[in-house]
């Protein structure tokens, strides 16, 4: 048994980093829409591809983030309007629809894209390592930990501090007063379906570059995040936050302490924690 | 005015309204009475455009507008107002999220945050704290609070003096009266008869999702035949 250095402590938060920007928006989804949103994996997966496609054709890795979630925004706006709308109201045949979402966009990016792995290309700037506190440490792993802060703020700015942000809370809180009192939920629903997606697909260009682009890197991604919104509480911004944390460490040391059990490291505690707060650190009853 | 004529109201197979009928004038207080279950909630929902319960027949007319069909919000912005059942207030919002966030672009006179707040001195002091921090008598008021920042005409309040302390109740009284005042055309579901006595200038006994006796608010209180039978009043 190894026990954990400081390498492997930054492992788990550069990944917690990840999973908060890509669980954020399955949080805010499963919150508001009262879904979980089984193709966020698959909109993970296509951001990241295109992502990388967009990279090869410019050259420029912000051109790449823009590009991806731009385009992962708009498939959700497709699958939210051409074919959730139709559902309404009925969880689980959205869920259903989501799940075989993610099976049609799995396919089609193994016609696309085959069944290589590909790793998006990072910028110069972010490329070697860093050396500090007696280890080298790659600069692009502390670019991600830094983005995950970035985002935790904006999306903490825009829910505090805007009315769009007031809005989707008090849509989570309670979706049919809300809609009462004068406001037109579905374009709320909208909004935050596709920043959701927007989220899903700056995760995959971002994770594409140090966890590689691969069939089934949208299942794991998947899972990782359902934990974190599990443990976290749905539609909580700050559960999402100590559950990215949680799951990322826990990840870490799993993978290092106990190879073997490296799932179980993480869901056993999930369990743990759902036995006691069944709605989630941060959740609360509808 | 509003006119609701042969309203069939279904929760699943559960028939509950049976062709409930009632007509408001503006600027008129109706108070909807019975007892629990005979349908009064499911009837301000069915006017507001909440679902469920389904309407599967009859007709909702506000200013002679049909609202069946409509959406919620819609029906909102045809300047219909809710105080619902049990506050429904916004948990994750603070005082003063409640009477912003909702103020329609539209709204350009009328209810402004300063005025509710003059109206409603308590909440001022507390705007920054979240509704559930709130007692249950501040609690009633931001939900009255809030509809009015939505600009309504027509105010449909479902039990706003549920559960309130007696001091609590005669200041929402207070409140309805002072709305009725301004001009408000209020549709309101009371279970303190007394209470309901004071504030309308009408009455509708609904009973098994039917209304089966109207009268002025001033006849009612002597009619104890009527108020024995309906609301097991003695």
């Amino acid at each position: 048994m190894n026990s954990l250095n400081l390498f492997q402590l930054l492992n788990g938060l550069t990944f917690a980093a990840l999973l908060f920007v890509v669980a954020s928006g399955f949080t805010l989804i499963f919150g508001l829409l009262r879904i979980v949103n089984l193709a966020h994996g698959a909109l993970y997966l296509l951001g990241g591809y295109i992502g990388y496609a967009a990279a090869l054709a410019t050259g420029s890795f912000l051109l790449a983030v823009l590009a991806a979630m731009a385009s992962v925004a708009l498939a959700g706006l497709a699958l939210d309007q051409g074919l959730l709308r139709f559902v309404r109201g009925f969880e689980l045949r959205q869920v259903l629809l989501t799940l075989g979402v993610a099976f049609i966009l799995n396919d089609l990016g193994l016609l696309a894209w085959g069944g290589d792995t590909f790793t998006v290309p990072v910028p110069e700037a972010l490329r070697g390592a860093l050396r500090f506190a007696g280890v080298f440490y790659p600069k692009y792993r502390l670019f991600v930990l830094a983005l995950g802060l970035v985002v935790f703020l904006l999306l903490w700015l825009l829910l505090n501090r805007t009315r769009l942000g007031a809005l989707i809370r008090a849509g989570v809180d309670d979706a049919e007063t809300l809609e009462a009192m004068g406001v037109n939920i579905r374009r709320i629903f909208l909004v935050t379906f596709m920043l959701g997606a927007a989220l899903a697909g700056l995760g995959g260009v971002v994770g594409g570059a140090f966890l590689t682009l691969y069939p089934g890197a949208d299942s794991e991604i998947l899972v990782f995040s359902l934990a974190v919104v599990i443990i976290g509480g749905r539609g909580s911004l700050p559960g999402a936050a100590i559950g990215a944390l949680m799951v990322g460490l826990l990840n870490s040391i799993g993978q290092v302490m106990f190879p073997e059990l490296a799932y179980f490291v993480i869901f056993g505690p999930m369990a743990l924690i759902l036995a006691f707060r069944p709605l989630g650190l941060f959740g609360r009853a509808a | 005015m509003l006119e609701v004529e042969g309203l069939h109201s279904f929760y699943g197979d559960a028939h509950v309204l049976h062709g409930a009928s009632l007509t408001l004038p503006e600027g008129e207080v109706l108070a909807l009475l019975g007892r629990n279950g005979m349908g009064k909630t499911t009837l301000i929902r069915s006017i507001m455009g909440l679902r469920p319960p389904a309407v599967r027949q009859g007709s909702i007319r506000w200013k002679g507008e049909e609202l069946l069909g409509l959406p919620a919000h819609e029906i909102a912005r045809r300047r219909v107002g809710i105080v619902p059942q049990g506050r429904r207030l916004f948990p994750s919002l603070t005082v003063l999220e409640h009477l912003t966030t909702l103020k329609p672009a539209r709204a350009t006179g009328g209810w402004t945050v300063a005025k509710a707040f003059e109206f409603f001195p308590r909440l001022a002091e507390r705007k920054a704290n979240r509704g559930h921090e709130l007692s249950g008598g501040e609690r009633q008021m931001l939900a009255i609070a809030r509809a009015l920042m939505t600009d309504p005409a027509l105010l449909l309040m479902d039990e706003p003096t549920e559960g309130l302390a007696p001091v609590m109740v005669q200041q929402v009284e207070r409140i309805v009266l002072e709305l009725r005042r301004a001009g408000l055309t209020i549709l309101l579901v009371e279970q303190n008869l007394y209470s309901a006595l004071a504030l309308a200038d009408r009455v509708s006994i609904l009973e098994t999702g039917r209304v089966v006796h109207e009268a002025a608010a001033s006849e009612a209180g002597h009619d104890h035949a009527t108020l024995t039978r309906f609301l097991g009043v003695h």
